[in-house]
Order: C-alpha cells, then sequence, then structure tokens
C-alpha cells in the first residue's frame, strides 16, 4: 500500500508536469507503473460493481462515452478513461486525477476501453467483471499482423471475464466467442435487428467472414438490437422493453451501432435496474466524444472533425457524411499511432467525394492520399503535407462555409490541439459538455 | 481530374487481368495493385477487363497479365487447393512469359516451399526458386528497393522468412528495410516475367514505372505491341520521392 501511495503522488506529479506543459496523456501512468506494477489491481479489484471492458476495432472511444452516461443516468458512480488514451498506461493515468493518495477511487464501477492487445495485458492485472467486445476489423495490421490474431486477442479477453460478456451477433469473429466464455459467465448479444439487415454491409468490409446474425440466435438469448427507423431515428429493441425512439445527437448508422451495444452492456451490468426510458432520454443527450464526428464552431460555421484509422471506419465515415456538399480535407499521417502503412486506403471506396471533389490533401502522407484519390477520379485541389499550414488554407479559403476533415490518429490530435487553442475548446481528457 | 489522356479515340485492344483470390488474399490492400492496372490501361488508352478469381471458379477464358496478394495465414489455406489444381497451367504461363505480380502470401506460395514453425514443409508451385521458413517475429515496416524498374517503395509486414536458391534472382536490393530475410539485403524474386515481393502499399499505384513495365509486356502479349499514352504522373513522383528521401535519410 506504501508502494501504492507512493506511485500515485509520483504519478500525480508527473501529471502535473506533463499538463503545464501540454504533453501526451500516457506519461504519468508509466511513472506510476514503474514505481507499482500492481496498481491497477490495488485500486480497481475492490470496486464495488465491477469492472467493464470495452474492446474491439471500431466504436469503442464512442461506445464507452454512452456507456458511461447510461450507467451514470441509473445512478451509478463510474471511472473511466475518456481520453481515448486506451492502453494500460492511460487507465493509469485517468485514474491519477481522480484517486486519492489512498489508493481508494470513489466509485461503483469502472468503464475501460481498451485496446485489443492491451485489454488482456489489462486483464492479467484485474480480471473484468464484464467485457463488451465490438467487432474485428482490418486494423493497424502492422502492428497486429492479422486479423485472426486480433479475434484470438478478444477471445482471451473474453475467457478472464467473471460475470457477463456482451457479443456482436454480426461479426462471426465476435459471435463465436460465445463458445468461449466461463460456464457462470452471462451471454448478452447486441446487433442489426433482422428487419434491417439489408444495412448490415454499410458497417463491415467485404470478406470471407459468414454471419448468421440475430436471425440465427435462439428466443431465449438475451439481445438487443437496432432498428433502423431513419437517417437519424433509431429503437433498441429486445429483452424485456425497447429504448427509444431515440435521435443521437451523433449522426450515422455506426453511432447507432455503438448506441445499441452500450444498451446491451447497460442491461447486463444493471439488470433489473436497467429503465429504458431513462436509457433513451440519456442516450439522446451523448455529445460525440472529441475527433468523432465532433463539431466545431469556426467563425461562425461548422467544422467537422471525423478520425479515420481503418478501412472499415472510413467506409462508414463516408458513407455517413461523403456525398454532403462541404469542403473537405483529408490527413494522413502513419505514425506507430496511425498504422505505419497506409495500403488499407486501397480498400476503400472514395467515389462518394467525386462531385464534390477535395480541397486539401496534407500530413506525412498526404501526396499518397492525393495520389488514392487520383485513382478514384476525384479532384484534389491542392496537396500540403505541413498539418499547420493547411489548415491554415483550409479555413481561409472556405471561411464562409461548412467544412470537414478526415483525419488519421495523430493528425486528429495535432488539428484539434490548433483548434483547442484559436476556439478555446475543453482539452483532451476533459468532458466537452 | 484523370491523370490520363485515354478515353478519346478508339481503343488500342482489350487486355485481360486476372486477379487471384481477391478474398482471401487481399487483407493489405493488395486489391490497389488491380485497381492501378486497370486505371493505367485506361489511361493508356487500352481496354482493360479484370477477372477475379475464387477458388473452385473456372479459369477465365483470357490471361495476359496475373496478380495476387497477401492474407492471412487462413486465407492461404484455402486457396492451396485451388492454385494446385492450375498449378501446371501457372507454370507454362510463367515460362511463356506472361507478366505476373505476386505479393506477401501469393510470393511464397509461388516458391518452392513453405517450412512452418514446427518443422511441416508445405510444397509450393515452384515457379519461383525460394524457400520460406515461418518465423517468430515479423519483418514490419517501410522499404526502399533498387529494382530493374528503378527505385521501389512499399511496405513489408511478413512472418516468413525467404532465402533465394543459388542463380534465382532477387527482385531488388534492399536499401531501407528487410527484404527476404533481414540479412542478404535482397527482396523478392524474379523470373521470366514473373515477379514475387513482400511489398504491399500497395505497390504498384506508388510506384507506376513498375506498373507500366508489367502493362507493356501485357499488352504486347494481347496485342501485338505497346502504346503508352501520355500518363500525368506527378503526384505518385511526389509521393514516391517523399517517401525515399525520409526513408534513406533515416
Amino acid at each position: 500500500m506504501i508502494r501504492s501511495t507512493l506511485a500515485i503522488a509520483a504519478g500525480k506529479l508527473a501529471r502535473h508536469a506533463t499538463r503545464l506543459r501540454g504533453g501526451g496523456s500516457a506519461l504519468p501512468g508509466l511513472v506510476t507503473e514503474r514505481i507499482d506494477p500492481g496498481i491497477l489491481a490495488h485500486t480497481l479489484a475492490d470496486l464495488p460493481g465491477g469492472v467493464v471492458v470495452v474492446s474491439g476495432t471500431n466504436g469503442k472511444t464512442t461506445t464507452t462515452k454512452m456507456l458511461v452516461a447510461l450507467l451514470r443516468a441509473h445512478g451509478q458512480r463510474v471511472f473511466t478513461n475518456p481520453t481515448g488514451s486506451n492502453f494500460t498506461r492511460g487507465v493509469i493515468s485517468a485514474m491519477l486525477s481522480e484517486v486519492p493518495l489512498s489508493g481508494r477511487l470513489d466509485a461503483d464501477w469502472a468503464v475501460l476501453e481498451l485496446d485489443e492487445a492491451h485489454a488482456l495485458h489489462f486483464a492479467a492485472a484485474v480480471a473484468p467483471t464484464h467485457a463488451l467486445l465490438l467487432n474485428v476489423a482490418r486494423d493497424q495490421l502492422d502492428r497486429f499482423a492479422e486479423i485472426d490474431q486480433t479475434a484470438q486477442l478478444l477471445t482471451r479477453l473474453a475467457e478472464q471475464t467473471t460475470t457477463g460478456v456482451v457479443l456482436n451477433v454480426d461479426d462471426s469473429f465476435i459471435s463465436r466467442i460465445h463458445r468461449s466464455v466461463g460456464p457462470d459467465v452471462s451471454v448478452g448479444w447486441f446487433g442489426v435487428d433482422p428487419a434491417c439487415a439489408d444495412r448490415l454491409p454499410e458497417l463491415q468490409e467485404a470478406d470471407v467472414r459468414e454471419v448468421d446474425g440475430a436471425a440465427a440466435l435462439p428466443v431465449t438469448a438475451d439481445a438487443s438490437l437496432l432498428l433502423v427507423h431513419d437517417e437519424r431515428s433509431f429503437t433498441v429493441t429486445g429483452s424485456g422493453a425497447d429504448v427509444g425512439p431515440v435521435t443521437l445527437r451523433q449522426r450515422g448508422l455506426a453511432a447507432m451501432i455503438n448506441a445499441t451495444a452500450a444498451t446491451a452492456t447497460a442491461r447486463a451490468v444493471l439488470g433489473e435496474r436497467f429503465e429504458p426510458g431513462v436509457a433513451a432520454t440519456t442516450l439522446a443527450s451523448v455529445t460525440p466524444p472529441f475527433g468523432r464526428g465532433e463539431v466545431i464552431d469556426v467563425d461562425g460555421q461548422p467544422l467537422e472533425l471525423v478520425l479515420v484509422k481503418n478501412p472499415a471506419g472510413f467506409t462508414v465515415a463516408l458513407g455517413t457524411y461523403g456525398s454532403e456538399p462541404v469542403a473537405t480535407m483529408i490527413a494522413i499521417n502513419d505514425n506507430y499511432a496511425d498504422g505505419r502503412d497506409v495500403s488499407w486506403l486501397y480498400d476503400v471506396s472514395f467515389e462518394s467525394l467525386r462531385e464534390q471533389g477535395v480541397a486539401l490533401t496534407s500530413g506525412v502522407r498526404g501526396w499518397d492520399m492525393a495520389l488514392r484519390l487520383q485513382y478514384d477520379e476525384v479532384p484534389v485541389e491542392r496537396t500540403e503535407t505541413d498539418l499547420d499550414a493547411a489548415l491554415e488554407q483550409f479555413l481561409h479559403e472556405h471561411a464562409d462555409g461548412p467544412k470537414r476533415i478526415f483525419c488519421t490518429y495523430t493528425a486528429m490530435m495535432h488539428l484539434r490541439r490548433r483548434l483547442a487553442a484559436r476556439y478555446g475548446l475543453a482539452r483532451f481528457g476533459e468532458d466537452a459538455q | 481530374m484523370t491523370a490520363g489522356t485515354g478515353g478519346g479515340g478508339p481503343s488500342k485492344g482489350t487486355v485481360h487481368i486476372v486477379h487471384l483470390y481477391p478474398r482471401e488474399m487481399s487483407i493489405y490492400g493488395d486489391l490497389g495493385n488491380t485497381r492501378a492496372l486497370a486505371s493505367r490501361l485506361r489511361w493508356h488508352g487500352y481496354t482493360p477487363v479484370v477477372h477475379q478469381h475464387h477458388p473452385g471458379a473456372p479459369w477465365p477464358e483470357h490471361a495476359h497479365l496475373l496478380l495476387g496478394g497477401g492474407g492471412q495465414d487462413s486465407g492461404q489455406v484455402r486457396v492451396q487447393e485451388d492454385l494446385f489444381t492450375h498449378a501446371d497451367r501457372l507454370r507454362a504461363y510463367a515460362a511463356d512469359g506472361m507478366p505476373m505480380l505476386m505479393i506477401c502470401g501469393m510470393y511464397q506460395l509461388f516458391g518452392q516451399a513453405f517450412l512452418t514453425v514446427d518443422g511441416t514443409r508445405l510444397p509450393g508451385l515452384g515457379i519461383l526458386d525460394v524457400t520460406t521458413t515461418g518465423n517468430a517475429t515479423r519483418m514490419i515496416g517501410p522499404v526502399v528497393l533498387d529494382t530493374l524498374a528503378g527505385e521501389v517503395v512499399g511496405y513489408e509486414n511478413h512472418s516468413g522468412s525467404t532465402v533465394l536458391a543459388a542463380g534465382q534472382e532477387p527482385f531488388g536490393t534492399v536499401r531501407h528495410g528487410q527484404g527476404n530475410n533481414g540479412a542478404d539485403r535482397t527482396e523478392g524474386a524474379r523470373v521470366h516475367e514473373v515477379i514475387g515481393s513482400y511489398l504491399h502499399g500497395p505497390v504498384l499505384p506508388a510506384n507506376p514505372a513498375l506498373a507500366d513495365h508489367l502493362l507493356r509486356v501485357a499488352a504486347t502479349r494481347a496485342t501485338g505491341g505497346w502504346e503508352p499514352g501520355e500518363i500525368d504522373d506527378s503526384v505518385a513522383e511526389q509521393a514516391h520521392a517523399r517517401q525515399v528521401s525520409r526513408l534513406l535519410a533515416g
């Protein structure tokens, strides 16, 4: 315990120092973990509710934010890692702002989004009570090598989970995990209602997966399913009472399926205490996380920041936004956190941008992005690899209209930092409510 | 804005491209190679026809150029049987000078054999005289090569370590990255007009000279000649030059 206290004190100090410098979010966690490698177990294992881990390729940050809001609306005290810093050190860093030196968190639940590889690392320290597994798609193959391997990591995470798992019935890499959970672990499902199964291809990349979907579930299954009414409105059906109709503050089918997954998990966590009416009101009020369809007011005109990091995500983003006639910039970096291999851009179709064209491509691989667009015959006005110069030009030349920037992770972080400085936005890690 | 001047005038001829196993063996964007060749053929004034060959499907009636990409281990297992059904045909095409570009997993399958980590020997087509051994650690990262088509940039991501037999030409010499095995600075292999390589990127959009080399051979087989159009490759040249300079400087 003394070691934990020391570790937390050192971490708090490091956190203070990095915030003064405006630095990254993982360093304080690193400091704390070095001093007390068991810090996570010490702090999280005794929570009265439990530890919920959210993992999978796409939608972690948005879904986690929705789940946290749902639990809080039901009177639960929740600790979470809201920065999208989804490695264990990021979790520890987030903890440092909330935990007193005693190491006791003032929370009933921890709800943590974790990167697939780090989820397992985390589970080795603290066995989650609940796990929500979203999907497996091609993403950062320079880190995970193969989709099969990513699916394996999530399977092992489910094996470590002690009370309940929530699985995506429409992704066979995830749905088959139900065979691997312990005998006392409950299985909840989320997915697309068979009535609108024709929308599924918009959420998934085309590959060799075979899917039976929700239609194949036994009637006794505990399932929360997305029933789409129109482009803005949907209901989460199943498991006793429906939630909705709901209209989210974030657009698109991807946000709807994330809300469905969060609802399924809130049901699993809260059991009898879950109230559909409270859930519907709460989902309608959740603001998009930073860079996930976040809208920034730039001199009276909206600027949307859309994070893109893999083919499935970019395809969904283009399906949501692509055909709207707004000025568009695309910023592609190839740092470690972006994925160093940009080959995946060729698994995305950019034809929906053809008519409107792209004003600017930027980032370290801005020219590669321009080249990719050339092969889809999308006109590109200009390429400027320097992000600051590109942002400057983009805002200047399109000052009188709505704007959108599709960007990879580090490009998003960089651009948002610039925009935050200019337009007084909330800092990363602080909620924009 | 298209990069090419093709589109006007009558077609200079039809070129058939066969993409082998696009579902199973294209997880790293190698479909972009097919897309690049089809677009460039159009821009050069030819008519491309792309055949997607899936396991168990009949072989296309016409083929002037073959492409294959990288897949997962499970994908390789799914295509192996079909590949061996067509083994004699593929060997004959190769000997006859048909251009082929086989990336990563398909490069390995075009070799003599793959030795898995547990010592099992999986035979390959033997078109390229190379042998690949499974490794615990992967070779991952950006690559720059010197090749007969000039400097080539790409991205490698493979656990197999490949060794060329005596007399087998590599595709290129490694200037940045690991290449076949991280030891002898060779990358890929080539024989007749068959090129095997580990490079994703995808490799053809990023290296138009290599793409046009394959097209020249294919169009000559298809039509008896090669009359390239004027293509504005300035964007590709910018992307290419920046990768070369940042990787060779580092």
